[in-house]
């Protein structure tokens, strides 16, 4: 009984004190992990990590006025944005395909960003939007994946692993997340594709693309998406759908990660540079027919204002 | 008009915590070593605060960081930095690893999600492995390994330098020749300085002073450093990864 009229009162002494220590106690960042070692069991003692806000009477209208680029090009903090990533469900699994452009306003801050997250073995998850957002939230899937298996003796579902993630940034709801995120994994369902947004969307699909690049990546993925492809076409089917992205969209290129994911997990089947696949093609890589993507390699020779090599010289 | 009413126009107010200190900071990767370097000019506007205001830290015997952005954010950010290294080697009896401090200064810049360190961090250091490392930060975390890069105000006058230099991007090797895959340290330093000397001549906003920070691998020779003028040990142990300041002087104007 005392107990809890102590924990409640507002005017008895051990309130007055604890009112104190909060008030000397701002570092609150800390937790007493950080003060050294929980032998290893420091991530089971905690569940969602906590955040400094601003003391402002809007916090959301703060972070908005500072780093939103939408609304003022001009604004100081510059989030990463601009992005082509693309998965989609066939016959032989899951093919995971993304650019790995970085763009800071009309600079490009980076050419060489990973933006599949490799939560675990048999879950990855897509980067679009902030890359902060989808780096940590993803680790922190992870995290929370290995404890699900640890507790239940069994690996955690694609629609489990897409649903945490899913409420957990809705419970962030109008604070300025942004992420676009496709879960995908292989689970005892199958394989398996989410789409995710900061928004609270989920959606169960067999083909989602997301970004800036995402409708030029459409227009192949689209009209060359059949369920029974192949593996090899699978692969050359993500892979130029990237490389339309990227050679159409100012905000994608660089260079094309891909994965395949099977029912023993996730392979990373290769880094192709999109340029190169422009003039050269992607290589002597399965699925490719060797050829170079560009426009102008394959209408070499065939119109009257592209006449064949031999025959403008002659 | 009644004078205690001057605010006849509609007015806005708003907190605005941050600004701009100007400098570049900037970070390259060899096989055994890292450099990683930052000119010491703070500036706010068009005015020079000071002409040595350091934006490079030593870490660990093997991490070096260096912050750019808002000063008053950086040097925060490096205290609370280093005091939780400083716990860890109070808890474990050795120095956190170079890939784990990376984590950490993603967890420690997102756990300001919400009222970010206006902060750019490029961290630079020996791995595990003894493979020579750099990594960059955005201002709430999002983190990536990389060979090359730099920061700050100068950033889109240096990187394209770099990724000529070190990428060898649109170079074409010589006929039966491949570009190196990894550079010997003069070289790096050499394309150091003149990637400041060259943002010195081009932008306001850098120049003065030049701190580089050299980190060698465990076992490493001197490789050329003997002979450089002004060359400071910061290491504390001779037996593992050194790590050794040189500063140099940029143009004042």
């Amino acid at each position: 009984m005392n107990t809890f009229v102590n924990r409640f009162s507002t005017n008895n002494a051990l309130s007055v004190i604890r009112k104190a220590q909060a008030v000397v106690d701002d570092d609150e960042e800390f937790s007493d992990a950080a003060w050294g070692s929980e032998a290893g069991f420091g991530s089971l003692a905690k569940g969602v990590p906590s955040f400094s806000i601003p003391a402002v009477h809007d916090p959301t209208a703060f972070l908005r006025l500072h780093t939103d680029d939408h609304a003022d090009p001009n604004c100081r903090i510059k989030i990463q944005h601009g992005t082509t990533t693309l998965a989609f469900r066939f016959q032989g699994g899951v093919i995971v395909a993304v650019d790995s452009r970085a763009t800071a306003g009309s600079y490009i801050a980076s050419g060489t960003v990973k933006k599949v997250i490799e939560i675990n073995p048999y879950l990855l998850g897509t980067m679009a939007g902030g890359a902060a957002d989808c780096q940590y939230w993803e680790t922190y899937l992870g995290i929370q994946c290995r404890l699900h298996e640890l507790r239940n003796k069994e690996r955690i579902s694609v629609a489990a692993a897409s649903k945490y993630l899913s409420n957990l940034v809705y419970s962030y709801k109008g604070m300025g997340l942004s992420m676009g995120t496709m879960i995908c994994g292989w689970d005892k369902t199958g394989p398996a594709v989410f789409y995710v947004d900061s928004d609270g969307t989920r959606l169960k699909g067999d083909l989602f693309s997301v970004g800036s690049g995402s409708t030029f990546a459409y227009g192949v993925l689209d009209q060359g998406y059949r369920w029974d492809l192949t593996d090899e076409e699978a692969q050359e089917l993500g892979r130029r759908s990237i490389y339309a992205a990227g050679h159409r969209d100012a905000f994608s290129g660089n260079t094309c990660n891909l994965y395949h994911v099977k029912e023993d997990g996730w392979r990373f089947l290769g880094n192709y540079d999109i340029t190169k696949m422009h003039y050269d093609g992607p290589g002597d890589v399965p699925g490719s027919a060797q050829v170079a993507y560009g426009y102008d390699v394959r209408v070499e020779g065939r119109t009257s204002s592209n006449p064949p090599a031999a025959a403008a010289t002659a | 008009m009644n004078p205690m009413n001057t605010a006849s126009h509609p007015q806005q107010r708003q907190f605005n915590p941050y600004t701009e200190n100007g400098g570049t900071i900037l970070a390259i990767a060899g096989l055994d070593f890292s450099v990683i370097a930052g000119d010491t000019r703070q500036s706010e506007g068009y005015n020079i605060q000071t002409r040595y205001a350091p934006k490079v830290f030593r870490l660990t015997d093997r991490a070096v960081l260096a912050v750019n952005g808002f000063a008053a954010d950086g040097n925060m950010f490096v205290k609370k930095v280093k005091q939780r290294l400083e716990w860890y080697r109070h808890a474990h009896a050795k120095d956190m690893p170079l890939h784990a401090i990376a984590r950490l200064i993603q967890t420690m810049l997102y756990a300001r999600r919400f009222f970010p360190y206006y902060v750019y961090n490029i961290l630079g250091g020996i791995e595990d492995d003894g493979s020579g490392a750099v990594y960059s930060f955005d201002p709430v975390g999002s983190y990536e390994r990389e060979t090359c890069r730099a920061a700050g105000a100068a950033q889109s006058l240096v990187q394209p330098f770099l990724d000529n230099q070190i990428y060898f991007k649109n170079q074409q090797p010589a006929l039966g020749t491949s570009h190196p895959a990894h550079l010997p340290l003069p070289q790096v330093l050499r394309l150091v300085i003149d990637s400041f000397t060259g943002a010195t001549e081009r932008h306001i906003e850098v120049g003065d002073g030049l701190e580089m920070f050299v980190v060698l691998a465990k076992g490493h020779d001197l490789a050329g450093l003997e002979g450089i003028a002004g060359l400071q040990e910061m290491s504390t142990k001779s037996d593992g990864e050194r790590i050794f300041v040189i500063r140099r002087e940029l143009k004042k104007d």
